[in-house]
């Protein structure tokens, strides 16, 4: 019988995957669904297997294609995908079987190198394990960069009744998709470095808190906890769904939400590491952060180590989403520039027009300009670029984008999601899309409420475009040192860099004459 | 609109997370599931149930996007509309959309047919626009597709 790979990842379903998968299995075909590869260009892609145990694929097809794919001569035949550029020029530490095995089988994931770094972890004493983290250098995926071996530390060195793992899988950043291909593709990765990070820091139980936009993750987690409970023993893990509260992937919020309480952000300090989930010291990391560790222990620490740039060690699992002809997942050692991802790796547009900026880190990163694109892929250089890498989201935009209109939204999601706890981010906010709105002309600039002297320091006429753009920068330095979190701290970061970036775009509205009142 | 076991539905599914820790995000998601939606009516159960005050309930639902104070359509379209997906023109798509639903996006068709919602990004950032269709996710939407969606919201 002929054995053929059909992705079972969301992004693949909503593409057509199951059609296929469905058309296959009629032809006579074993169909073997699998994570994403990542290159999404190609989906939905069929791989088939080959006697000799190679696999040839073909994509994108439809469920009409099938005859033609089975007797080999379908125009949009790929061959092996491993000799594809896209793919040739990846490390692939963290995502090295997504794609490959069928993601619940734990014949599979034993088979292809799974629990072995588990194996290693629990041949070594707690302060052991701890010591390879921090040799490798792994710094945290979720956003801020923090050392992650530094966090399991303080967690060691704590004492108390109970300790818990927390994995942060709410993924609220437009932009990245990293965290939902590794849960749907290779629920065990993520398993096993939490199980390591429980045999290493004394923890008994771990929460997953998934959120609800990720209900095949959802699915494909549970299954997986279920089948591997007795290789995670001592440690148990359950999986918590979020309610939609992108707030709620800021740790404190998120540990709040699993308390079961307003998603809230707390006040540090204390550290989760120290005071966390239920007032216990807790392990609070991003998915791809724990998903890393299994090939540390396994691999050794320097083996990690070697790869990266300057003090950003490791691969990154880069997303490129957005307007780019080769959207998916590349992972690769940090120092690669923006550019080189953007254009050799993305291929530029998918609409063919020329690129105009890209957003990397979610709503809360920095738009660049092509004319930047020499930056490393480093959490040094990006922050002194004035932007941030964030959870490895790049977000290609063409030359038809309003840049004014990104910065309106960057203010109106910032005004939606506020978890409301400290008045620069919920009222800024709100303030921050009105005065877009008057720089575009979009709202009339002679509000009455807006003429109030109280309103502009005693002037008595309304604001010039200028002035308006003056007002926009204050009120983000207000949020950018005002607010308790990132939420309110870094929504200035893509509204900033829009205006100096992309000026011309503010500059729209034509000045208002002065006998306005 | 609200069942009339109530009660009983809130009653059955708050034993199901008895003693758990954290019990009142799951013990929500599971009456929306159960009842669609979350009336008010089922907050002093709630809050009966888990041992806590109405206040804290309400702010709790009130606070989260998911739950739902009012029923949805028979048929929900929930529509991206973050950063990624308006680098791939889900602006023509949701007034596309909108058109062809009578609806602007965040309302629920007067004859309680179909709700039009707004998501902040669904994972599938490489392949926009995107929606989900009855829970059911689509990429790439186009007129060929929008077509497809109105067709099945319209029983
Ligand atoms: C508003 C906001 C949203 C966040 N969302 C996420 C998220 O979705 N996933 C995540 O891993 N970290 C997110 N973070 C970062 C977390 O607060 C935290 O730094 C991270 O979970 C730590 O794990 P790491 O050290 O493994 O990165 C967010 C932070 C803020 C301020
Ligand atoms: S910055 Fe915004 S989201 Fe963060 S704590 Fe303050 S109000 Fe809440
Ligand atoms: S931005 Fe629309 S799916 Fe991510």
């Amino acid at each position: 019988m002929t054995r053929a790979y059909v992705s079972c990842d969301m992004a693949s379903v909503a593409l057509g995957a199951d059609d296929i998968a469905d058309a296959l299995a009629a032809a006579g075909c074993e169909v073997i669904r699998t994570g994403a590869r990542g290159l999404f260009a190609i989906e939905p892609l069929v791989e088939i297997e080959t006697t000799d145990g190679a696999r040839i694929a073909f994509g994108p097809v439809e469920p009409e294609d099938v005859p033609a794919i089975l007797d080999g001569t379908h125009p949009n035949r790929i061959g092996d995908l491993a000799t594809m550029p896209f793919f040739a020029k990846q490390q692939r530490f963290t995502f090295a079987r997504c794609g490959i095995t069928d993601p619940l089988s734990m014949a599979d994931y034993t088979a292809h190198d799974g629990w072995k770094g588990l194996a290693a972890a629990r041949a070594l004493a707690p302060q052991a394990v701890v010591d390879a983290v921090k040799a490798s250098g792994l710094r945290g995926r979720g956003g801020a960069g923090f050392p992650t071996g530094i966090k399991w530390q303080t967690v060691l060195d704590a004492t108390a009744p109970e300790k818990f793992i927390v994995c942060n899988a709410d993924e609220g950043d437009s932009g990245t998709f990293a965290d939902r291909m590794l849960m749907e593709g290779d629920p065990y990765c993520l398993l096993e470095g939490m199980a390591i990070a429980g045999h290493a820091v004394g923890a008994s139980h771990g929460y997953i808190y998934v959120r609800s936009e990720y209900p095949f993750a959802i699915r494909a987690l549970n299954a997986a906890i279920e089948r591997a409970a007795p290789i995670l023993a001592p440690l148990t893990v359950e999986v918590r769904v979020g309610a939609g509260a992108y707030v709620c992937g800021e740790e404190t919020a998120l540990l709040e939400s699993i308390e079961g309480k307003r998603g809230q952000v707390r006040a540090k300090p204390p550290l989760p590491a120290i005071q966390g989930l239920f007032g216990q010291p807790t392990v609070i990391n991003n998915v791809l952060s724990l998903a890393a560790v299994p090939f540390i222990l396994a691999e050794g620490p320097e083996r990690y180590a070697e790869v990266g740039f300057g003090r950003s060690r490791g691969t990154m699992p880069v997303q490129l989403a957005g307007n780019v002809k080769n959207g998916g997942l590349f992972e690769i050692g940090f120092g690669i520039t923006l550019g080189e991802l953007v254009n050799a790796i993305g291929g530029g547009t998918e609409s063919g027009r020329p690129v105009r900026a890209v957003q990397v880190g979610g709503p809360l990163g920095a738009y660049f300009p092509p004319s930047m694109f020499d930056t490393p892929f480093d959490y040094e250089a990006f922050a002194a670029a004035g932007g941030l890498i964030g959870h490895a989201g790049i977000t290609v935009f063409d030359d038809s984008v309003d840049m004014a209109a990104m910065a309106r939204f960057a203010m109106e999601f910032c005004a939606i999601e506020s978890c409301g706890k400290c008045t620069p981010c919920r009222i800024g906010s709100t303030r921050g899309v009105e005065t877009i709105d008057r720089i575009k002309g979009a709202a009339k600039r002679e509000q009455a409420l807006e003429a109030m002297p109280q309103m502009r320091n005693a002037k008595v006429k309304h604001r010039s475009v200028d002035e308006e753009i003056g007002v926009l920068r204050d009120l983000c330095e207000t949020m950018k040192f005002g607010s308790l979190c990132a939420l309110g701290g870094f929504t200035p970061y893509p509204v900033l860099s829009a205006l100096d970036h992309f000026p011309e775009d503010f500059g729209g509205a034509p000045a208002l004459p002065q006998a306005a009142e | 609109m609200i069942p009339d076991d109530l009660d009983t539905i809130v009653g059955t599914l708050a034993d199901r997370f008895a003693g758990e820790r954290g019990a009142l995000l799951p013990l929500l998601h599971a009456i929306q599931a159960e009842v669609g939606w979350v009336p008010d009516a089922a907050i002093p159960l709630v809050a009966r149930a888990l041992n806590l005050s109405r206040a804290e309930v309400h702010g709790v639902v009130t606070f989260y996007h998911d739950f739902r104070r009012e029923p949805a359509g028979r048929h929900i379209v929930k529509l991206c509309l973050a950063e990624a997906c308006k680098a791939r023109g889900v602006g023509a798509i949701e007034t596309a959309l909108s058109d062809r639903l009578g609806l602007p996006i965040d309302e629920t068709s007067e004859d309680g047919r179909v709700s039009f919602e707004a998501v902040y990004c669904l994972g599938l950032c490489a392949t926009g626009p995107n929606a989900l269709v009855n829970d059911k996710p689509v990429s790439r939407l186009d007129a060929h597709k929008i077509d497809r969606i109105v067709a099945q919201v319209s029983a």
